[in-house]
């Protein structure tokens, strides 16, 4: 079987267009898909007492409502378009997390949309697909 | 028969007191203040009347006594497993898939936001404006013991914390009493827990909030002209309400973001005033060991300089007062002295690195004055004190020495100390609330009075001055301790079989980093 294609699902429009075109390759190949969604995530980002005590009860919350929300109707949508689709939840830094989820699942390719306008912080900071496009150990297709 | 004729008397004092200050038409502020020092001032003189037949307080010596005691029983731990803390707080030992819980990070960074505020300010100049240059050894020698004490409480805090059902927690003193003395088959956990909530509630309104709001309102006004404290304590008392009340975190988020900075920034320009006057090393170091083991004109000589350090290291990294119990206990970790080896670097960034950079830019830039035919320190014999280049004390001596090097340093400093005294009232407000709750059961309308009630004490903080307000948050917080140090000698038994076997695994190699 050939190598899983990744494409991060974050439930935007841009984001869509990149997992229909990772759709479209893992039909041609015969391969399989990992939708992943990363929900940005530092250890080193501060939080007040309150948010601490809750953190582990929000954390449970936030999975739940990605799970319903963002990657369940995603994946009744493409149930009947024979082809083998996995997700993936995850926290931390966007980039890296989908360059990890790709060596973990052996994956030979990872797609990811862009939102096509540039923020006055993206250009300071760098957006998401820019980082990827960066460090990805397997090649990495941006979406527009 | 005769002490209730006392009681009465001085009840009647108090009365009378209040009387002729309103006949006199007192300001506002005023009226608070006596009032204040006056329902008080058994509770201050208790907790720090001294050893019998000696000039040394008691209670000075219950906190070193205990660092020193858990130092000793847990073999240095704080210098031994250093590195270890390091690398759990950089995360090497974190499970990749508890990504997204609670970081060792995040609950240091904001217990540290907790204990790193006027204390490290205000508090040292007290200390070294009473004490002398030499309060500055004790001081750092009282932080470094501390950690001991904070790594005792810290670990037992997340050992028996409460986990509800919904996922939140609950830690800290009152549940260790509790459950830790039940498990070794102790009587009088129960009690202890509740008198423990009892002073945590006291000393979350004073230290943790009055001395806050007192000392912000001092650097406010000596910055923008005198004004009344009770406007800087509602415009204060209004943010808090905001924030506790209202829910809106987005302000709170703010300055645990810039609190880091600050203390960053704040080290810095210690550092570059220390390297500025760098000539004075000598002397200073000098001055520090010479008055921390002998006279030089201080009140209560080398005992008064280490009264001081020990008092005001306390005050600031509150190791063995129990709250940082509270604020640690939430983090996700299998092993629960994993987060004790972490909170063990609270005492040191907060006494050892902050408080002595305060200590050294007082010294360094000369600012206490010195008797040049004697070569000892001029007492001010009003206030007690040595006398200062400005005559000021607390937050005002610390800004008029980094003043003396960067002119505009004072203007810095009043948004630091506003932050800081900000950032702590809100890590107090919670550490009250948990012991509230202890004590009236968890729901809405219990929280809500305690935030109402923890909001006018901002208001009184502010107006009183400053000799009454500091007395009586050191008293409430060192209360604390009292309960707090006597669970932990009972309770240190269960830490150091979770050392022991700790330490074991780590060293065979069970216990590995992850990446």
């Amino acid at each position: 079987m050939a190598e899983a294609i990744v494409a991060a699902y974050d439930g935007s429009a841009a984001a869509r267009r990149a997992v229909d075109h990772a759709l479209a390759l893992a039909k041609a190949r015969g391969a399989p898909l990992v939708v992943a969604h990363v929900l940005e995530w530092s250890p080193y980002s501060f939080l007040t007492p309150e948010e601490i005590a809750e953190r582990h009860k929000r954390r449970s919350e936030e999975i739940t409502r990605a799970q319903s929300a963002v990657l369940a109707p995603l994946v009744a949508e493409l149930s009947g378009r024979g082809i083998e689709v996995e997700t993936v939840i995850r926290y931390g830094h966007v980039a890296e997390t989908l360059c990890e989820i790709a060596s973990e699942h052996g994956a030979g390719q990872i797609v990811i949309g862009r939102t096509g306008h540039s923020t006055l912080a993206s250009r300071i900071f760098g957006s998401v697909a820019g980082s990827l496009a960066q460090m990805a150990p397997v090649p990495c297709t941006i979406v527009p | 028969m005769k002490r209730r004729f006392e009681t009465r008397a001085l009840a009647g004092a108090a009365a009378a007191t209040f009387l002729a200050g309103a006949a006199q038409a007192q300001t506002l502020d005023e009226t608070i203040n006596s009032v204040f020092a006056t329902s008080t001032g058994w509770f201050v003189t208790f907790i720090f009347s001294n050893f019998p037949g000696t000039s040394f307080p008691w209670i000075v010596g219950w906190l070193v006594i205990a660092a020193s005691v858990f130092t000793v029983y847990f073999g240095f731990i704080q210098f031994r497993v250093l590195g270890h803390s390091i690398a759990l707080v950089k995360g090497d030992y974190s499970d990749p898939k508890d990504a997204g819980e609670v970081s060792h990070f995040q609950a240091l960074a904001t217990a540290l936001s907790g204990t790193v505020g006027l204390g490290n300010i205000a508090g040292v100049a007290v200390a070294v404006s009473i004490g002398g240059p030499g309060a500055t050894f004790w001081m750092i020698l009282a932080g470094l013991l501390g950690m001991a004490s904070k790594f005792t409480e810290c670990t037992l805090g997340v050992k028996y914390r409460n986990e509800y059902p919904d996922g939140t927690v609950s830690g800290g003193p009152m549940y260790y009493l509790t459950k830790g003395f039940a498990e070794r088959g102790m009587p009088g956990g129960k009690v202890l827990a509740v008198l423990f909530a009892v002073f945590c509630i006291l000393g979350s309104f004073g230290g943790g909030n009055m001395f806050q709001a007192n000392q912000a309102h001092q650097q406010l006004s000596g910055v923008l002209g005198e004004y009344p404290g009770w406007i800087t304590g509602v415009i204060f008392a209004a943010i808090v309400f905001i924030v506790i009340v209202g829910g809106i975190k987005s302000i709170a988020r703010v300055t645990e973001k810039v609190v880091p900075f600050m203390a960053v920034l704040y080290c810095g320009a210690a550092l570059v005033i220390i390297v500025m006057n760098i000539g004075n090393i000598g002397w200073a170091f000098g001055q520090i060991f010479a008055g921390a083991f002998t006279e030089m004109g201080i009140a209560g000589g080398a005992v008064g300089a280490l009264i001081q350090g020990f008092r005001r290291a306390a005050f600031s990294n509150e190791a063995g007062v129990g709250s940082a119990a509270i604020a640690h206990s939430a983090v996700r970790t299998k092993e629960p002295i994993t987060e004790g080896f972490v909170s063990l670097l609270e005492p040191f960034i907060d006494t050892v690195v902050i408080c002595t950079m305060t200590a050294l830019v007082i010294i360094f830039t000369q600012q206490l004055v010195i008797d040049p035919e004697t070569g000892l320190y001029v007492m001010n014999e009003a206030t007690g004190r040595i006398a200062t280049v400005g005559d000021t004390s607390g937050v005002g001596l610390t800004s008029a020495a980094f003043g003396s090097a960067f002119s505009w340093f004072p203007y810095l400093l009043v948004v630091a100390v506003v932050l800081f005294a900000f950032s702590t009232m809100i890590s107090w407000s919670y550490y009250g609330l948990k012991a509230w709750t202890y004590l009236f059961g968890e729901g809405k309308a219990q929280e809500l009075i305690f935030k109402l009630l923890f909001c006018c004490f901002v208001i009184v903080g502010a107006a009183a001055s400053l000799g009454p307000v500091i007395d009586f948050s050191d008293a409430a917080i060192f209360a604390m301790a009292v309960v707090n140090i006597i669970g932990l000698y009972v309770l240190m038994p269960i830490v150091k079989r979770e050392v022991e076997s700790y330490l074991s695994r780590l060293k065979s190699g069970e216990i590995r980093k992850f990446t």
